[in-house]
Formats: C-alpha cells, sequence, structure tokens
C-alpha cells in the first residue's frame, strides 16, 4: 500500500477506497514491524484500535463525516486513557491505569480517530532527548545513532518513520516544536489555553500545551481541529470559539511580514542550520512575505527563567506520586517517610529528581523572592518583548533548533548543554504564545527545522504559511530511507 | 507578677456548599470511607481544580457581615507539604491575597460592655481527607470524603485577653456564618474547628511573649479549657525561670491538658505559590452589592430591633438572638400570641429547659411556634393561669396535642365565674374558724394561707386575680 498523508487517507476513507479496518492494521503491520529499529511506542493497543476502526467503519457507512472519522493516530503517552496504561515515561506510572481520558483523547476519539497506542517519551516530559524516558531511548529514524529530540520524540520518530500519520504531543520549552524539527516533521505548539490540559500529566502547569504532530500543515490543521475548545474541567482553557484551522491553509503571503529575530540568528548557530533556514526563507519572500528584522532582546534571559519557573511548578506536581494511592509504592516500607523516600527514590529517574530539587530550592523560605518572583518578571519582560514585535510583523520565523539531532549519549553529562537545545522554543511557552516548527531543509542527511512564531490565538496563520511553503517545497514529504 | 493573656483565633469554618471546592463531588458528611472522593479530589495525574462559584459568594457574605474589605483580586497559592490524607502533596488555599482583609466583630462582655476584635483575613481553602488509625494494625486507613471540602479560614487580630473573651469572640463567630446561612456550623463534625495562639506577658508590657498554638479545639468547653491550661502553663514555666518556645500544641481532653507537636525548627517549610492551574478571582462592585442584597439580618441589629420593638431588655434581645433559629422562633410565637414579652420569657424560661433537657435541636423540638403561641394566647385570654400554662406545656412537650386540646381533655379551663369562686370560697372560709379569727385579729399573713386553700378546691384552675379579690372582701367579712 502506498503511504499517504492524514488529510490523504480521510480522503480516501469517505471514497471507500479503503476501510478504516485495513488502514489499521497496515499502519499496525508497520509498527510491529519497524518500531523496533525506533522504540517510539511505549504502549501498542491493536485491540482498542480494530474496535474503534470497525466502529469508524460503521459510521463512515452510514455517512457520519466526523473530522478524524477512521484516522490512525498515536497518543502522547502523557494523555490518560482510560483503562490503558498511562506512563508518563516513568517507571512512577508504569502500573498506572487510567480511571480516566484526558479531555484531548475523549474529543479525538468523538472525532472518530482510532488509536494505535501511546508513545514514548521524557520521563514527565523532561527532557530534550527523549533519554530520560524509563522505556529507553528513541531513535531518530534519519540516523539510529542519534536522539529524536524531546519530550515528544516518541510522537516525532513515529510520525517521521509513517509508523502512524499522525499523533500528540506537549510542548512545555519546545518538546513539540524541537523533536519535529529532529525528525523532520511538522507540529504546533498552540496559544496557552487553545488545548484543554484536563488528563494531561502535569510538568509545569503555566507553560504546559497540547497540539499535533504530522507530517504536514494541513494535517496538523485538521488534528488541531478535533483538539482545541474550551474545556470547563481546565481553569486555563480560553473560552473562545475555534475557528477551522484548514480554512486559512490556502492565503497567499503576500505581503506578508515576518519578523528574523537578530537574537535567533546569532552565537551559537549552526552554520548549516542557518543556511537551511536563510534557503527557507528566501522561498517565502519570493512567495512575496516581507523579511523584517527584529529583537526580542530578553529572549537570552528565557532559559534560565524557564530553568526556575518549570521546575518549581514540577516539584509541586509530581508531590502526589507519593506511594499512597497510586504508582510506584516501595516494598515493605519501615514507616511513613521510608514510604515517601523510597518510593520516589525508586520511582523517578535523575532528570526528574534534578529538577524536583531545584524546583524545591526555588520556592523555599528567603530563595522566593531572588528566584521564582525575579523569574516570573523576566517572564513578563519576555512576554512584553514579543508584544512589541507584534506590533511590526505579523509571523516571526528563525531556526528551531541551534543544531541538528546529536548522537545519543552526547548531552547527557552536561544538563545545561542540554537545554541550551530548546534555546528558541522556550521563551514562546513563556510567553503563552503558539510556536510552529516545520521541515525546512537538510544538513547532510539530517532535517532542519524552521519555527513560526505568531501572535495569541494566530494558529490559522502559522498554519497557513507552513502550508504555502510546503506546496513550493517538499522537505515535508520526504522520509528516511529506512522506512520507505 | 501580674500577667495578661493574649490570644489570636483561627478558625476554620466549612461551608456548606452541595459539592466541593474544586470538583463536582458531593460534600454531604458521614458517607462510607471514600465514596464521596473524584478523580480530582483523588489528585490523579492530569486532574485540574475548577472553583465552585458558590463559595466565593459565601466569603463574601462572610466578609460583608464583619465590615472587611473583599480583595477585588485574590489568588489561590499552593502551601506544599507530604501528608497521606492530602493527595495532591499540596493544599490549595489563598496566601498573600486573600478574599477577605480587615474585618471586625463586636463582643459582649460579663460586666455589659462590648469590645471590638480585629478580624486579619479571611481567605479559602480546601479541606484534607481523614487519617483513619482505629480498625488498623500497622497501618493507617485513609478516607479522602471530606478531601476538598470548600473551608474559609477567618483569623483574628490578638485582641483577646482571656478564655472567656476567645469564647465569647468563637460564639458570636459561630452565630454569625449560621445567621448568613453560609456554613452549618456543626461542631461534632469539624465544620467549625479553632486553633488558639496563646501567649502571656507581664501587665503592661506592650510587645507580645512568645506564643504556642492549639491546634484543632472543636467546642466551646475545649477552647476555654485549653486556653486556660496553657496560660497556666506558661505563667508556671516563666515563673519557675524557664522560657516558653514557640511551638503547636495539641489539647488532650481526657487529661485536660495541651501537649508539644512540633517546635518552630520542625516546621515546613510550605513553599507558597500561585496556583498556576487556577484563576485568580475576580471579585467587581456589582457582585459585592449582590450579596449584600442576600444578607440577612446580623445579630447585632437584631438585637437592636427586638430591644426597640419588643421593649425587651438588653440581656433578653442578646439571649435570643444568640442563633437565627432561636430567634425565628421567638418572633412567630410573639407574633402568634401577639404578647412579645410574655413569649420572651417562655421561649427563654420554659422552652429554652426543655430543649436542653432533651439535648434535641430547635428544628426537632415537639412544640412548635404556633403550637406555643396558641398556648400563650390561653394565658392571655384568661383561659388558663401560667402556671396551669406550664402543666398544658410538659404535656404538650409529651406529645399529648395542642394547648386547647389539652385545656380541653383534662379540663383545665381557669375558673372565672364570680358566683362558683365565691362559693368555693365560703366553703373554705367556713371549714376553717379558727384561721378566719387569727387573720381577722391581725395576722394578714394568714390570707396566703386561704389562698392556698381555695386554689387546692379548685385544682389550681381558679382564676387567681379574683380569687385574691373576692378573698379578700370576704374575709373582710363584707
Amino acid at each position: 500500500m502506498k503511504l499517504d498523508t492524514l488529510a490523504g487517507w480521510a480522503r480516501r476513507l469517505r471514497a471507500r477506497d479503503i476501510s478504516s479496518r485495513e488502514l489499521t492494521e497496515f499502519y499496525l503491520g508497520r509498527i510491529d514491524r519497524l518500531d523496533s529499529q525506533l522504540n517510539s511506542f511505549i504502549s501498542v493497543t491493536p485491540d482498542l484500535a480494530l474496535a474503534a476502526a470497525d466502529a469508524a467503519d460503521e459510521r463512515l457507512a452510514r455517512g457520519d463525516e466526523a473530522p478524524l472519522l477512521g484516522l490512525p493516530v498515536a497518543q502522547k503517552d502523557i494523555f490518560c486513557t482510560f483503562g490503558v496504561r498511562t506512563s508518563c515515561g516513568s517507571k512512577m506510572l508504569d502500573n498506572f491505569i487510567a480511571p480516566y481520558t484526558a479531555t484531548v483523547v475523549e474529543r479525538m476519539n468523538a472525532a472518530g480517530a482510532v488509536m494505535l497506542g501511546k508513545t514514548n517519551m521524557d520521563e514527565f516530559a523532561m527532557g530534550s532527548s527523549n533519554e530520560t524516558s524509563h522505556y529507553g531511548p528513541v531513535r531518530n529514524p534519519w540516523d539510529p545513532e542519534r536522539v529524536p529530540g524531546g519530550s515528544s520524540g516518541g510522537s516525532a520518530a513515529a510520525v517521521a518513520a509513517r509508523l502512524v500519520p499522525a499523533a500528540t504531543g506537549t510542548d512545555t520549552g519546545g518538546s513539540i516544536r524541537q523533536p519535529a524539527a529532529f525528525c523532520g516533521i511538522t507540529g504546533i505548539k498552540p496559544t496557552y489555553g487553545r488545548v484543554s490540559r484536563y488528563g494531561m500529566i502535569a510538568f509545569a502547569s503555566s507553560l504546559d500545551q497540547a497540539g499535533p504532530m504530522a507530517a504536514s500543515a494541513e494535517d496538523c490543521a485538521l488534528m488541531l481541529n478535533a483538539m482545541a475548545g474550551f474545556d470547563p474541567r481546565d481553569s486555563t482553557s480560553v473560552e473562545r470559539p475555534v475557528e477551522d484551522f484548514t480554512a486559512g491553509l490556502g492565503a497567499d503571503l503576500k505581503g506578508l511580514r515576518i519578523g528574523l529575530p537578530r537574537e535567533f540568528f546569532g552565537e551559537g548557530l549552526d552554520p548549516g542550520v542557518r543556511a537551511a533556514t536563510e534557503a527557507a526563507l528566501a522561498v517565502l519572500r519570493e512567495r512575496g512575505a516581507e523579511l523584517i528584522e527584529i529583537s526580542l532582546p530578553n529572549s537570552g534571559l528565557s532559559v534560565p527563567a524557564y530553568y526556575v519557573v518549570a521546575p518549581a511548578e514540577c516539584s509541586s506536581n509530581l508531590a502526589r506520586y507519593d506511594g499512597v494511592r497510586f504508582g510506584h509504592r516501595c516494598d515493605e516500607p519501615r514507616d511513613l517517610t521510608d514510604l515517601y523516600t523510597r518510593s520516589r527514590a525508586e520511582g523517578f529517574g535523575a532528570e526528574v529528581k534534578r529538577r524536583i530539587m531545584i524546583g524545591t530550592y526555588v520556592l523555599s523560605a528567603g530563595y522566593y523572592d531572588a528566584y521564582y518572583l525575579k523569574a516570573q518578571k523576566v517572564r513578563r519582560l519576555i512576554a512584553d518583548d514579543f508584544r512589541r514585535a507584534f506590533g511590526q510583523v505579523d509571523v516571526i520565523a528563525g531556526p528551531t533548533s541551534p543544531e541538528t539531532p546529536f548522537r545519543l549519549g552526547e548531552k547527557s553529562a552536561d544538563p545545561v548543554q542540554m537545554y541550551l537545545s530548546d534555546i528558541y522554543t522556550i521563551a514562546v511557552n513563556l510567553a503563552g504564545l503558539p510556536g510552529l516548527s516545520m521541515p525546512a531543509g537538510t544538513v547532510g542527511n539530517l532535517p532542519v527545522g524552521m519555527q513560526l512564531i505568531g501572535n495569541y490565538f494566530d494558529e490559522a496563520r502559522l498554519l497557513g504559511v507552513a502550508h504555502q511553503f510546503q506546496q513550493e517545497t517538499d522537505w515535508h514529504a520526504r522520509m528516511p530511507a529506512a522506512f520507505v | 507578677m501580674e500577667w495578661e493573656t493574649v490570644i489570636g483565633l483561627e478558625i476554620h469554618t466549612q461551608l456548606n456548599t452541595v459539592s466541593k471546592i474544586f470538583s463536582g463531588a458531593a460534600t454531604a458528611y458521614g458517607a462510607e470511607p471514600n465514596r464521596q472522593a473524584c478523580a480530582v479530589d483523588l489528585g490523579l495525574p492530569g486532574v485540574l481544580p475548577v472553583l465552585n462559584a458558590a463559595v466565593v459568594e459565601k466569603a463574601v457574605m462572610l466578609g460583608l457581615a464583619i465590615d472587611a474589605r473583599i480583595a477585588p483580586r485574590s489568588v489561590f497559592a499552593r502551601k506544599n507539604y507530604f501528608y497521606p490524607d492530602l493527595p495532591k502533596g499540596y493544599q490549595i488555599s489563598q496566601y498573600e491575597l486573600p478574599i477577605v482583609e480587615q474585618g471586625h466583630l463586636d463582643i459582649d462582655l460579663e460586666d455589659g460592655s462590648r469590645k471590638r476584635i480585629g478580624v486579619t483575613r479571611a481567605h479559602l481553602e480546601e479541606d484534607a481527607g481523614k487519617s483513619l488509625h482505629e480498625g488498623f494494625t500497622a497501618m493507617t486507613g485513609i478516607d479522602l470524603n471530606r478531601a476538598g471540602t470548600p473551608l474559609v479560614e477567618i483569623v483574628s487580630e490578638p485582641d483577646m485577653r482571656s478564655a472567656k473573651e476567645a469564647v465569647a469572640y468563637m460564639k458570636k463567630l459561630h452565630a454569625l456564618v449560621r445567621y448568613l446561612g453560609i456554613s452549618d456550623g456543626n461542631m461534632q463534625e469539624g465544620s467549625f474547628r479553632c486553633d488558639a495562639n496563646v501567649s502571656v506577658r507581664p501587665r503592661g508590657r506592650t510587645e507580645f511573649g512568645t506564643r504556642a498554638e492549639i491546634k484543632n479545639l472543636n467546642s466551646f468547653r475545649f477552647v476555654e479549657r485549653a486556653i486556660n491550661f496553657e496560660v497556666e502553663r506558661q505563667i508556671d514555666l516563666i515563673e519557675s525561670g524557664g522560657t516558653v518556645v514557640q511551638e503547636t500544641r495539641l489539647y488532650d481532653p481526657d487529661r485536660d491538658e495541651t501537649r508539644s507537636m512540633r517546635s518552630k525548627e520542625e516546621a515546613n517549610d510550605y513553599r507558597y505559590f500561585p496556583d498556576p492551574d487556577l484563576l485568580p478571582v475576580v471579585i467587581h462592585a456589582e457582585d459585592i452589592e449582590a450579596a449584600r442584597r442576600r444578607l440577612p439580618e446580623l445579630p447585632d441589629a437584631k438585637r437592636e430591633r427586638f430591644i426597640s420593638a419588643y421593649g425587651l431588655s438588653a440581656y433578653d434581645a442578646g439571649s435570643l438572638t444568640a442563633s437565627r433559629e432561636l430567634a425565628d422562633y421567638f418572633e412567630a410565637v410573639a407574633a402568634g400570641c401577639g404578647a412579645p414579652k410574655l413569649a420572651a420569657n417562655w421561649v427563654m424560661g420554659d422552652f429554652s429547659a426543655a430543649l436542653n433537657r432533651s439535648e434535641a435541636g430547635l428544628a426537632q423540638s415537639p412544640v412548635s411556634a404556633a403550637g406555643l403561641a396558641q398556648l400563650l394566647s390561653r394565658i392571655q385570654d384568661e383561659t388558663i393561669s401560667g402556671k396551669i400554662a406550664k402543666e398544658v406545656f410538659d404535656a404538650m412537650w409529651a406529645g399529648e396535642g395542642g394547648a386547647d386540646a389539652i385545656i380541653e381533655a383534662r379540663g383545665l379551663k381557669q375558673i372565672t365565674d364570680t358566683g362558683a369562686i365565691d362559693a368555693i370560697i365560703d366553703e373554705v372560709i367556713a371549714a376553717n374558724p379558727s384561721q378566719l379569727e387569727q387573720y381577722r385579729s391581725g395576722k394578714d399573713k394568714l390570707f396566703g394561707f386561704f389562698v392556698g386553700q381555695v386554689m387546692k378546691k379548685t385544682r389550681g384552675q381558679a382564676n387567681p386575680a379574683q380569687v385574691n379579690e373576692r378573698l379578700r372582701a370576704r374575709l373582710q367579712g363584707d
């Protein structure tokens, strides 16, 4: 069978060219055959998938027009799915069968999506390489010696290798965009509040946001249509009508003002990534966009501010994993303190522990003002930078990551080097803006991603720019040779 | 040395909402363990809190009732600590920006004066679950039904100077939350409980002594006894050369003493920070006005009205307005019988006594306000005397029926027929010639003897005023 995009499969399902069961079996077969090279799934759920596919086929036969009807997808293992292990990449939740379903999953199920399984991820979404997963690292389909990025590395690798046409991701500091860039796919982190966080296991609540990862901007738009929307169960979700994100895909780029922050093209940027990004920008200019140099003067503060705010929130969010009600519990605890300390020492990996300790420290009496409060002020400065910039330009563009995928183990010993992998993406989370990464070229065999940042709730515009770029280029359609 | 006691109270009041503060689970008391704990209350991975708007309304009503400032913007914060009955590892509370600030409550002192007690703040928070130790060996049971129950914590200034003042403040606040209808105030079920901060200092000194915090006092009596014990303990300690250390103490009612629970050094660093899962609570002027319109008449205003409208004494008005139910009951009785003072005497007297004896709440009283009003009407229209009315009341309490039915059935109707009374008087006089002689020769005290004899013969049913009048005339020999 010839591979297709999510949008392509949707058309073929509706044309009754193929059934959802056939499509589901086809992708389950690919996972079965190929995932041993990648380790992109933590759980594959063929029985549930085939039952959902059969149900979708019945609905298709009745002429049901649900937008994702019969389409196979994968859920990042951070989303609670009723009756299915929801591990969050951690030993802590290896035994956790979710007793309820996340809003995102519920909405996608209602739209007719067929879940094939749960994808691998950095433990509790803390990592930029997928090496912190309790279930082992995911490998980059373009080069198995290299990382797929993280934390949504399983979703990115699975989509890049076409083990599934689309998957969900979550992005706290770049966890959708950086792996999308490393694996040569398209991913969008929507505006904070666009997509419900209910049932999405929290890492840093004020930054976490779910979004789609797929081969193309069009596929992401289809996915986002199903994922986005107000949820009364999430107080931070925004009560605002959801537009049809596919509607603006055809908008041309004439007169579009694209801002290029000089801070994103400075020191530390790999020359190959720079060249690929500049070539991609030239394509956009040829389509009529205007390139304007801008400045985001406080963007250099984003990594340090992020590594105060995110650990602070995580130290509190992860307090519930105490061995009392669910999750890992140590054997034969001697007393309460022993239960807590051993359950947590055994259940959490090193990176999670590091962040819990940093977060506990920055919130401690006497340090709160110097760290947490200061970081929140920096956050406001960063948001102000963007607000000023969007007075001048419609979209901001630059490289998603300063480099191409690095080798497994290359940065494991140096957390700060690892953290710098997200230097261009983190500011977007701190400001709560939407950000997209799309394949923009290659360095050698390795993909390069370009990031597009939009104003609040301007996802449709970002998807439109990416779609126009993808009409002109075929980077998004290229596949790693081993998986063709 | 003469010592002065300084007390501040932190009172936790459960708000009587149908569902919890951040989830849709029910708040009803007494369910099977963990049957009223939903995914949010259990702190499952991925769940999020959503604020129950009714909780905010109730807090605003409280703030208005204590003349406090209602914060236009208040913020929920996380108070982080590990405990098995705290499912998320943090309690959602308010810290830097509480919903209510700077109010006050006036208490009545024994000498009849009033004293103003400052309320520093009142903030919203969720209750924790309960750890159960009975029935488990080498383990602890956790019941999370209570987890997420809405609480308002009301923090006073250190303005109280004796255990009695502390109890007066606590009672006043207890009455207030029940007047407002924002809490059932049930102390046995923990709906209204108190932490007391207690210190002593030499009289005349302005700076405070080191305080101890006594946790979880759930009755007025325990508050009084715990504070008195603690004051004695601190004075004894200082006078014997020791120093008070800042610590948390527990009151043991069985031994009537407080015991150290943890010292300041062992205190948790709660690492408060604004809860990123919840938006700030924004309250507009219109919301405050809407809440103001919903306020019932408050105890102090009601007390003033009872004095001016019913002519009651300040003491009686104070007693009758101590609880909203009692005040409502009184007003219904007064309206029903048209005699407010008589109603006040009965409600505070026989009625309250019977209620206390039965240990029932007012709501379970076997004598309704309308029933009591009927009884009092019969005193008013002289169908029965006040004395007979007590007998009728006891019968009503025992469930024998309404006042009129009992009077009829027992034949208790007052004798007001002058001829009948005169006949009985004549009989009595005729039967006691020597007493008559003594009376006529100046032994006035014997008048009471004759009254007694007449009443005895009529089984108390003769109208006492008439008996007095007729008897006096007859005895004088007219």
